[in-house]
């Protein structure tokens, strides 16, 4: 018979019921991010090489197909960015303080990029 | 309880370096890499948003030598990350796991990161010059 109580039987031991979640959503945003990533870099591409001017940018994004697929591509870059990251800095850092400070901008950073970048997307698309 | 400290796995230094290793470690420095491009995303979206003279300056900085010098670095770090992605998703279906496969993948996304990025400028270049 185990005097352990089941929490002390687990603890440390694994599991959080949470890993699978991580793993999925970084699968699902990469799966996202191949056609997404495509679109992006020959958009800008044709943006640029046609003049790189601030009204053909504006034109561009004034389309809802633009303006829509940049939203997701700018969302699903920045839940792929943080949920990388995360296991860069979970590696790699083992000083505790530094890294839940780490942790922590890194959250905070991802959601603050991805709300400034996203209410950009919208403001460009609805002010031209 | 007090916590015990756990025995890390010993780390890339241990190891004689395998094309299958260093693409990998490519993965991930690339990855990193990329939030800084990401950052200037934000970057680039905020001054568009701010009006045509705040855009000046994102165009001002990406037109510059350093600029020039960061988007080279990123656009092949994006076409090296998405190469190698594309990789790691077959992967995770269970394809392509054999030694020689992996090898044989490996070697092609390194030869089509390198393809696309030159490509892009390339083109790029053609465009713009005989515009």
């Amino acid at each position: 018979m185990r005097i352990q109580t089941p929490l002390a039987r687990v603890r440390y031991l694994g599991s959080a019921k949470e890993g699978a979640d991580h793993w999925w959503w970084q699968r699902l945003t990469a799966i996202l991010l191949v056609p997404l990533t495509l679109w992006f870099v020959a958009s800008i591409w044709w943006i640029t090489v046609s003049g790189a001017s601030y009204e053909a940018f504006q034109d561009w994004l004034s389309g809802p197909v633009a303006a829509i697929l940049m939203l997701l591509f700018v969302g699903a870059l920045f839940y792929h960015l943080k949920l990388g990251l995360q296991v860069v800095i979970e590696d790699y850092v083992h000083y505790k303080p530094l890294k839940w400070a780490l942790l922590i901008s890194l959250n905070l950073g991802c959601l603050i990029g991805a709300l400034a970048a996203l209410y950009s997307v919208v403001a460009v698309a609805l002010g031209g | 309880m007090a916590l015990r400290e756990r025995p890390l796995s010993p780390h890339l230094q241990v190891y004689r370096p395998q094309l299958t290793s260093v693409l990998s470690i490519f993965h991930r420095l690339t990855g990193v890499f990329l939030a800084s491009g990401a950052a200037m995303l934000v970057c680039w979206l905020l001054t568009a948003a701010a009006g045509p003279k705040y855009y000046a300056w994102s165009e001002w900085f990406l037109t510059s030598w350093l600029g020039y010098a960061l988007l080279a670095a990123w656009s092949y770090s994006l076409f090296y990350h998405l190469c190698n992605g594309i990789r790691h998703l077959f992967w995770d279906a269970g394809l392509g796991f054999s030694l020689r496969a992996t090898y044989a993948s490996g070697v092609l996304m390194v030869l089509a990161s390198f393809g696309l990025t030159g490509l892009s400028w390339g083109l790029g270049l053609l465009f713009y010059c005989t515009r």
